[in-house]
């Protein structure tokens, strides 16, 4: 879904007049969307950008993204990136296993200090509505 | 027509996949944008790349320690995280990707140092003030379209950015 609404702003982005290059590890669903430019890696979910801890491999990452933003002539390319990810994880991506976890209507956060801080910021009123 | 991806590639068909888990579950087959018939536009750029500003837009859920997190219902809402941020004080919150990897390092959703390497190497000009970042498990398209869309548009406009670079889960 992040793939396809990222996607369908990158197409918004472009017709205003601004040059954009997506990143994308869901090669169908960006194809579907059809963005300006997209740099495909072959990545699990959730490491778009590259791995963690990773630095050399995210800087190259976002260098041949840029790189695409400025040279790229066909409108809807897909380039793949050579990256390779260090273990089999296709096979579980696959299976159908629903992942999701209930969507609550109410604001979400990492770490439950990060809901204070909120909290103490913006008021509970706001940040956390059935506080 | 849209491209198709390269055999030996093999990548993983999501569109496919949730097809098929929504099948087993007994709901409606969820109806994704198709553009295939429809080009984008493609705007060359104006500067070279190292006298060019970027904006960076994810849409990983990522907040700044401080920030109202976002709901997990189609929040049509956006966060500006300052460029100059210390990675450690952004955070994610998202129903449907594995966060493992961007609590660890936020720069697998949201590459930061990296453009603040680029940026330090001269490689690219500047970054926009703020990136943009949402959470986009959104469903509705039109929803999207009509709020969320044009809000982004309007602040990469307002921030004067020449490159968006998008970074999905």
């Amino acid at each position: 879904m992040c793939h396809q609404s990222v996607g369908l702003i990158a197409r918004a982005l472009e017709a205003s007049g601004i040059t954009t290059v997506t990143l994308t590890s869901a090669w169908s669903i960006t194809q579907s969307a059809n963005p300006p430019r997209a740099l495909f890696s072959d990545f699990p979910l959730g490491n778009t950008a590259g791995p963690p801890n990773a630095p050399d491999v995210q800087i190259a990452i976002a260098r041949a993204a840029l790189d695409l933003a400025v040279s790229a002539s066909e409108p809807g390319i897909i380039v793949p990136t050579e990256h390779q990810w260090p273990e089999p994880w296709k096979d579980e991506a696959r299976e159908l296993i629903d992942h999701r976890t209930p969507r609550e209507a109410t604001p979400q956060y990492e770490r439950m200090s990060d809901m204070a801080a909120a909290i103490e910021k913006h008021g509970e009123e706001l940040a956390c509505p059935v506080c | 027509m849209g491209q198709d991806a390269p055999a030996e590639l093999d990548p993983v068909d999501y569109i496919q996949v949730t097809h098929d888990s929504y099948a087993l579950l007994g709901y409606d087959a969820y109806r994704w944008a198709d553009n295939t018939e429809e080009p984008p536009a493609l705007v060359p750029p104006a500067k070279p790349l190292s006298e060019s500003k970027v904006v960076l837009i994810a849409s990983g859920g990522v907040y700044r320690v401080g920030d109202i997190g976002f709901t997990h219902k189609d929040d049509l809402t956006h966060r500006e995280i300052a460029s100059d941020v210390p990675s450690d004080e952004l955070r994610v919150t998202h129903f449907a990707y594995d966060e493992t990897s961007a609590k660890a390092d936020i720069n697998a959703v949201f590459p930061i140092d990296a453009l603040r390497a680029m940026v330090d190497a001269g490689e690219v000009g500047s970054l926009a003030d703020v990136g943009l970042t949402f959470m986009g498990g959104i469903y509705s398209q039109r929803r999207l379209g009509e709020t969320l869309t044009p809000a982004i548009v309007d602040r990469v406009h307002e921030l004067e950015a020449d490159i968006a670079l998008m970074v999905p889960v």
